[in-house]
């Protein structure tokens, strides 16, 4: 029989367990500098060969471009502005649609989904002309936003609506429709009335839902703006990538691209910055 | 009418069926009676899914029945009564919620004052043991925690009428133990009635003063068993009275017919 007392067998001791950490924490940094070395990798990779392709003429720089230029693309809209004005004004007109269509499609989304997942009978006669609707290929509907609203920027933020609605609202639905039984019964049985319900119950519990298709939602609110500015407008990202094919300008193209890519990624971070914030009591995903 | 003979549940030949979303009908209790009086507690056991489940419901007025009537406290059921607590199977307390928002959502909903309901809350937090978790979201819990904060979430509203829907079965042997006793003390300090549902034999015996146990679907009332153990009871230790095992000797014999039908 063992007793507590005996001395440890090596390979547990606290004296080696230390080392073994230290070793285990170094490994796991060495592990992490290897990928970050092998991102850059691949990205020096990617921008060099499309490079080297482009000045070799294996490609045709002018169709496709290159790195460089479309670099040089980008520091000239924003030291001389673009043929439509500054830089900045371009983003921000694209930007302001953008933002006003993603609130005002997702706050409706949110609360048609809310009224017709808690009301059975709207929800089945609706959810027909719902599905309808949504098989639709919504980007054609840009075409008469333009022509009914003109140029200006109601057609872009209406047909930035028209994308991001659907998407809400059909995430909505199921979050409400998703809220545990057991949950809303004892919700019930402890006072609450129908409308606490909603609020304290059903709300809560779609809101993980609401929350996953407004990072979606966000890109597609962005695409209904520059669509928007594609198929007619005075100002715009969606304009100078426009401009910018009509001029075969493939650089210009590519620069607008990263410039949209950029304002994203911003969006995406703000939103996921949000979304921990309303979620904090959710079990972290490990 | 005399007040305190007057039972505090009383289901009178009591059946329901279901009908399904796609139009079947289908029988979960036929023709049931049941009595419980003012302070009792109550045991039902019977086969897996032979309509346990489905008098709580229609006691607390989630579900109308087909036939015959339903009475709380001598008044028939219309909606969900004030006076009923209900403890479900599974976690039913709300994981966005912190611990003592839990808690407090009782009063709150019923229109408390915010500083009432917390202070009250605070104080039932105490009784289950749970003070230092205030703060804590329910995932941060263990599965026994969480059921006191449910149990606490329960109680908070005085409820003289408790049911219980096989409140226990997703915890371990040793925490359910604990919890069993955690209920009888509850209980105690509360006086009001409670009607258990459960499919463990002796968790119904060691808990219960009357244990009514159900026939397969569509079920119906086999037999009622009158439990004289002591009280206080001990939940661990009573397993061990000579008693009490050959009174779960007899339910068993009763209840593995019914099993074997199921």
């Amino acid at each position: 029989m063992s007793t507590p007392q005996q001395t440890m067998p090596s390979g547990i001791d606290p004296g080696t367990l230390a080392q073994v950490e230290r070793e285990a924490q170094k490994r796991i940094r060495q592990r992490n500098a290897l990928v970050i070395g092998l991102r850059i990798a691949v990205l020096v990779f990617v921008l060099g060969g499309w490079e080297l392709s482009a000045r070799l003429h294996w490609i045709d720089p002018f169709f496709f471009s290159m790195p460089s230029a479309i670099f040089d693309q980008i520091v000239e809209w924003f030291v001389d502005g673009t043929s439509q004005g500054p830089l900045l004004t371009q983003v921000w007109v694209t930007l302001e649609e953008t933002i006003l269509g993603f609130l005002i499609g997702s706050a409706g989304g949110i609360f048609c989904g809310i009224v017709l997942g808690r009301n059975k009978l709207l929800s089945d006669v609706f959810s027909i002309y719902i599905k309808i609707a949504n098989s639709i290929p919504r980007v054609v509907l840009g075409s008469v936003f333009v022509i009914a609203l003109g140029l200006g920027m109601a057609s872009k933020v209406a047909l930035a609506v028209v994308m991001v609605f659907f998407v809400v609202f059909a995430n909505a639905f199921q979050g409400v429709r998703e809220a545990d039984r057991y949950m809303i019964a004892n919700a019930q049985i402890l006072g609450a009335s129908r409308r606490q319900v909603t609020t304290s119950v059903v709300i809560p519990s779609a809101l993980s839902w609401i929350l996953a298709s407004l990072h979606v939602s966000f890109g597609f609110a962005l695409v209904g703006a520059v669509v928007g500015e594609f198929l007619g407008s005075k100002q715009g990202i969606g304009l100078l990538i426009s401009t910018a094919q009509g001029a075969f300008n493939a650089s210009g193209v590519f620069a607008a691209m990263i410039v949209l890519a950029v304002v994203a990624l911003a969006a995406d971070y703000l939103l996921t910055a949000v979304e921990q914030r309303l979620l904090k009591w959710r079990p972290t995903a490990n | 009418m005399n007040q305190s003979n007057q039972p505090a549940i009383e289901l009178r030949h009591v059946s329901c069926r279901f009908i399904s979303p796609d139009g079947k009908a289908t029988v979960a209790l036929r023709d049931f009676s049941m009595s419980v009086a003012k302070g009792e507690f109550v045991a039902i056991v019977g086969p897996t899914g032979c309509g346990k489940s489905t008098t709580l419901s229609m006691i607390t007025g989630l579900l109308k029945p087909t036939t015959g009537e339903v009475r709380v406290m001598g008044q028939p059921v219309d909606g969900i009564d004030p006076r009923i607590g209900f403890v479900f199977q599974a976690d039913a307390v709300f994981p966005w919620r912190s611990v003592l928002d839990n808690v407090a959502a009782g009063p709150l909903y019923r229109g408390r004052s915010k500083s009432a309901a917390y202070d009250e809350a605070q104080s039932w937090l105490r009784r289950v043991g749970l003070d230092k978790f205030g703060k804590h979201y329910p995932h941060q819990l263990s599965g026994g925690m969480r059921k006191r904060v449910a149990l606490a979430q329960t109680f908070i509203n005085k409820p003289e009428i408790l049911l219980m829907d096989e409140p226990f079965s997703a915890l371990d042997m040793q925490t359910r133990t604990l919890m069993q006793d955690e209920l009888l003390q509850l209980w105690s300090a509360n006086a009001g009635s409670v009607v258990f549902v459960t499919h463990d034999l002796e968790e119904a015996i060691a808990l219960a003063d009357r244990v009514f146990v159900l026939t397969a679907r569509p079920a119906t009332l086999k037999k009622v068993y009158e439990i004289d153990l002591p009280r206080p009871r001990i939940t661990s230790e009573i397993r061990y009275h000579p008693r009490f095992i050959e009174i779960s000797r007899d339910i068993w014999h009763d209840l593995r017919e019914e099993v074997q039908i199921g």
